[in-house]
């Protein structure tokens, strides 16, 4: 009793070390910089550019396209395995995605670099450099899928059964009980995986650092075929040392900056989560 | 599949089945005897190895109620669920022997089980409302059946024939959920009404409600019983003494392979004989307490 309780103070003391050098030292990058470097037409950290909107976008584009595969792919699944799948195809499935979910990201990231990028989005679109922020979103909606597919079916078994036997007892198919019935009862629940989704594609880091052609830093752009830059690649960048010359004093502090802003965008989605999981928790 | 071809047959031979079927167990000479619903011989049921109902045969009539008693775990439950196919739903769940429904063979493997639960409505023991408002509960089941006519107006004559229209027409948009048990059991009552089923299968429907809620649920069943014929299986000998028509009484019976317990189907008779001057030893010992 008292390890554990000593293991919780522990781990809460060190989260909130974590958030106050954060803010402390994010808070003296921002009375000290530009603040107009801020608004720089791109993320160049060793020219002082420090273009928050650059990296935002570059976020959203990436999580965005990520969810794009994520969502139908981890939703599909889950429906599937469910509503669908026969207990022995199941357990051949599920242990799957569990594997799936194990994969390390660095792996995701050469697989994007070296197959993804070539083969989908080289003949999407001729423009496009090996380079981009497509190829990342669809390595980080690979990395996603197992997330968004665990969570959404947890939330399609906590439908109970009765529901279901009442859908066939007024002569429904399986099809409409599945999108009618199932899927309604459990739309907190998938609304939760979704949004735990796009809180973790927003924190993956290692695709975007290898495929999205950030480091080093980026122009602003909204065109996915483009390289760009994301909250979580400039860090990584930022702290690998490698967007950072000497001179450029403000390059390193800009890291908890933009640390603090990805802790608290991740923060409240992870919130907003959690109340719908717990919505789920208490319907029935 | 055959899909709404099952129409033509049961609409077909309905009335031939009508004039010919004689009800077996019925006494001749008391009663109308209404025209056989289903036909169930010898009908046995397994989940996976386990024989859970062997060699039921009895006859359901038309405009009835039929109620089906006796311990718990003969397979009262099992015979019932066999009735709309709701078994099928269960994996390790298999039919022996032959339900007819109007002369037709409900698992012939022409026969679409999505097509019998629409004439074949359900109503569970567990009050089990979609978490979705009361307009929408009851109007899920005619939407999926392509009901073309004025939704409003099934939705009012459905709730008001399962005397629930006076305490939730206010509320028609909020959801269901926030019913009384009763209520929404009565409300699961009016879901099934509104596909204007042929047949309503009753799991001890008052099982989880107070004597009050209970008593609402037993009137309702006598309004009800002139549009539809009801199977309701009961745990409560006086419910069944009260409303029922017909009455079969069901037992569990060790078999001689192993030690599990089979249901078989000891009496079934008109509900007054049952309870007052039952043919059979284990059914009188049943009904007047001595037993289970
Ligand atoms: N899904 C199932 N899988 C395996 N066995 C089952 C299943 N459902 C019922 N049984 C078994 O079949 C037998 C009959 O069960 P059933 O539920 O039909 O009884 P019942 O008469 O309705 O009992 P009760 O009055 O308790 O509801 C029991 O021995 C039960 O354990
Ligand atoms: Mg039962």
């Amino acid at each position: 009793m008292r390890t554990f309780q000593a293991a919780a103070v522990v781990s809460i003391v060190v989260s909130a070390l974590i958030v106050f050098s954060l803010i402390g030292r994010a808070v003296s990058f921002v009375t000290e910089v530009d603040l107009s470097d801020l608004a720089a037409g791109g993320w160049f950290p060793r020219r002082s550019m420090f273009g928050l909107p650059t990296i935002l976008t570059g976020s959203v584009i990436v999580a965005g396209i990520a969810m794009l595969v994520a969502a139908p792919l981890g939703l599909g699944a889950a429906i599937y395995l469910a509503e669908y799948a026969r207990p022995r195809v199941r357990k051949v499935i599920k242990p799957v995605l569990e594997i799936l979910a194990g994969i390390p990201s660095v792996v995701v990231g050469v697989f994007a670099l070296s197959w993804i990028s070539p083969q989908i989005i080289g003949r999407l679109s001729g423009d496009a450099g090996l380079f981009n922020m497509a190829a990342a979103g669809i390595g980080v909606g690979v990395l996603v899928t197992p997330l968004v597919a665990s969570v959404a079916e947890d939330s399609f078994r906590a439908v109970p059964m009765s529901l279901r036997e009442a859908s066939y007892g007024l002569g429904a198919k399986k099809r409409s009980t599945t999108t009618k019935i199932v899927f309604p009862a459990a739309i907190s629940g998938v609304v939760a995986s979704i949004i735990l989704g796009i809180s973790r594609a927003i924190g993956e880091t290692m695709v975007v650092l290898i495929v999205a052609g950030g480091t080093g830093g980026a122009e602003f752009s909204l065109n996915p075929f483009n390289a760009g830059q994301t909250m979580t690649g400039a860090m990584a960048a930022l702290a690998r040392g490698s967007d950072q010359v000497r001179g450029a004093d403000q390059a390193f502090p800009s890291l908890f900056f933009v640390g603090l802003l990805l802790f608290l965008i991740t923060l409240s989605l992870n919130v907003v989560s959690e109340r719908y999981v717990r919505r789920v928790r208490q319907k029935y | 599949m055959r899909k709404m071809e099952t129409t033509t047959p049961v609409e077909q031979q309905a009335p031939s089945a009508r004039v010919v079927t004689s009800v077996r167990s019925a006494g001749e000479d008391e009663g109308a005897v209404n025209p056989t619903v289903f036909d169930i011989e010898n009908l046995s049921v397994f989940y996976g190895e386990f024989k859970a109902v062997r060699d039921v045969s009895l006859a359901i009539e038309e405009r009835k109620i039929t109620a089906m008693i006796g311990p718990s775990g003969c397979g009262k439950t099992t015979v019932l669920r066999c009735l709309n196919r709701m078994n099928d739903l269960i994996e390790s769940a298999r039919v022996e022997g032959r339900v007819q429904y109007h002369g037709i063979d409900l698992y012939d493997t022409q026969v679409d089980p999505v097509e019998v639960r629409r004439r074949i409505g359900m109503v569970f023991q567990k009050p089990n409302p979609f978490p979705k408002s009361i307009y929408e509960n009851v109007a899920f089941g005619p939407r999926i059946a392509g009901f073309k006519g004025d939704m409003d107006e099934l939705v009012d004559q459905s709730l008001r024939k399962a005397a629930l229209w006076d305490e939730v027409k206010e509320r028609l948009k909020e959801s269901a959920m926030g019913l009384s048990g009763g209520q929404q059991q009565r409300l699961c009552i009016a879901r099934a009404i509104a596909v204007e089923p042929d047949v309503i299968l009753m799991d001890e429907p008052a099982s989880a409600l107070d004597p009050i809620a209970t008593g609402r649920i037993e009137d309702l069943m006598q309004e009800i019983k002139q549009e539809f014929t009801i199977v309701i299986v009961t745990h409560n000998m006086q419910q069944a003494a009260r409303i029922s028509d017909m009455t079969a009484f069901f037992t569990a019976e060790v078999s001689e392979q192993n030690d599990r317990r089979t249901g078989v189907l000891v009496e079934y008779d008109k509900t007054e004989k049952i309870f007052t001057n039952p043919s059979n030893e284990r059914t009188e010992n049943y009904v007047t307490g001595r037993f289970g």
